[in-house]
């Protein structure tokens, strides 16, 4: 029974955020508004229902498994890829290099400024 | 059994849901195995193996991507509550967040705007399709997010949903490597800007071979960068007019 709780949860805050996200033509995807109202309702609860908790972390495990079906799509996009193949990986590494390069230095630039934190784990 | 009957089969069991449903979570083992075998390596991380083998498998029994999906849609449709389920490492978190919560407000907002703008900038200067463009902006964020965000700007999902994995992949590979060239050791750092730039596979690639702590706070980064890309992108794509 606890498996089919968590999932009405799941299912309910997703239903809800497609709701607000049509009702007020929100431009983000009604999933992540659903992932807003549960953080929302977590933090008013103070803690995680053990039957959401089962439900949502089993999800979360295997959540790259949920990609595949997406991702077989590509299939459909042979003819674009091909044509832009050096265009998508020349920005993929530039862009994700960067990324990486500049989240990490402004972090230890801002981290740097608060009072020296204490590493548990290394 | 004559090769009629078996023809009758093949007629049955490729027009059925169950077959699709059946081949996607067969390959799912099958590359599992595979990436063991190799090692673990990120170039052949398991989602990117399953992908081929049913390209692969697609490919030589002639099926049609609709046809596929009618099988397949049942996992695809668990990408919802999936999402939504993200709220619970994000609340689990939360005191360190409030902890850190300046460092990380900065952090991810240039980190996303960076992700955003590089590759918007990148594919533009090198003459990309609108529809590639509005594909790759939100490459950067964990792939039920990026499709959401992709059809919402009227990109393409299914090639967000490709790119976000190689993005994830190529994170993997030049992370440990931009971390040893500017001597970045933080293991909160190191997990946060890999969860931020390469999603569920910086995270994955953190809890194995960084630690517990950066596993977590890439966990953190990829909840939190996907809710800001998820809010900023759209309209300030509406507000570029692009």
């Amino acid at each position: 029974m606890s498996l089919i709780i968590g999932m009405c949860i799941l299912l309910g805050c997703q239903f809800l955020g497609e709701i607000i996200s049509r009702a007020l033509s929100l431009p983000v995807p009604g999933p992540v508004l659903g992932m807003l109202v549960l953080l929302i309702g977590l933090l008013i609860r103070g803690s995680v229902p053990a039957s959401l908790r089962t439900m949502g972390e089993g999800l979360l495990k295997y959540l790259t498994l949920l990609f595949v079906p997406a991702g077989v799509g590509l299939i459909q996009h042979f003819g674009l890829i091909r044509q832009e193949i050096w265009i998508l990986i020349a920005t993929l590494i530039a862009s994700t290099s960067v990324t990486i390069l500049v989240t990490s230095q402004i972090l230890q630039r801002t981290a740097r400024q608060r009072p020296a934190g204490k590493e548990e784990e290394a | 059994m004559n090769a009629l009957g078996l023809e009758q089969i093949w007629v049955y069991l490729s027009a059925s849901p169950l077959l699709h449903l059946f081949a996607t979570l067969l390959a799912f083992i099958l590359a599992t195995y595979i990436n063991r075998w190799a090692g673990g390596t990120p170039l052949l991380h398991p989602v990117i193996v399953t992908i081929a083998l049913l390209i692969g498998f697609l490919l030589l029994t002639g099926t049609d991507y609709a046809t596929y999906f009618q099988g397949a849609q049942f996992l695809h449709f668990l990408l919802g509550p999936a999402t939504v389920a993200l709220a619970i490492p994000l609340y689990d978190h939360r005191e360190r967040v409030r902890r850190m919560l300046r460092p990380i407000v900065v952090g991810t907002i240039t980190g996303v705007a960076t992700a955003v703008i590089s590759a918007v900038g990148i594919a533009m200067a090198l003459g990309a399709d609108p529809e590639t463009i509005f594909s790759l902006a939100p490459k950067s964020v964990t792939s039920p997010i990026a499709m959401g965000i992709a059809e919402k700007l009227g990109g393409i999902p299914s090639l967000t949903a490709g790119l976000v994995l190689i993005t994830g992949v190529i994170g993997c590979i030049v992370g440990p490597w931009i971390f040893r060239l500017t001597r970045v050791t933080d293991p909160t750092i190191q997990g946060y800007s890999m969860g931020l730039a390469a999603h569920g596979f910086g995270t994955a690639y953190c809890f194995a071979s960084v630690g517990a702590v950066a596993g977590a706070f890439s966990g953190l980064a990829m909840g939190v960068s996907g809710l800001t890309t998820a809010f900023l992108l759209p309209p300030l794509v509406h507000l570029l007019g692009l």
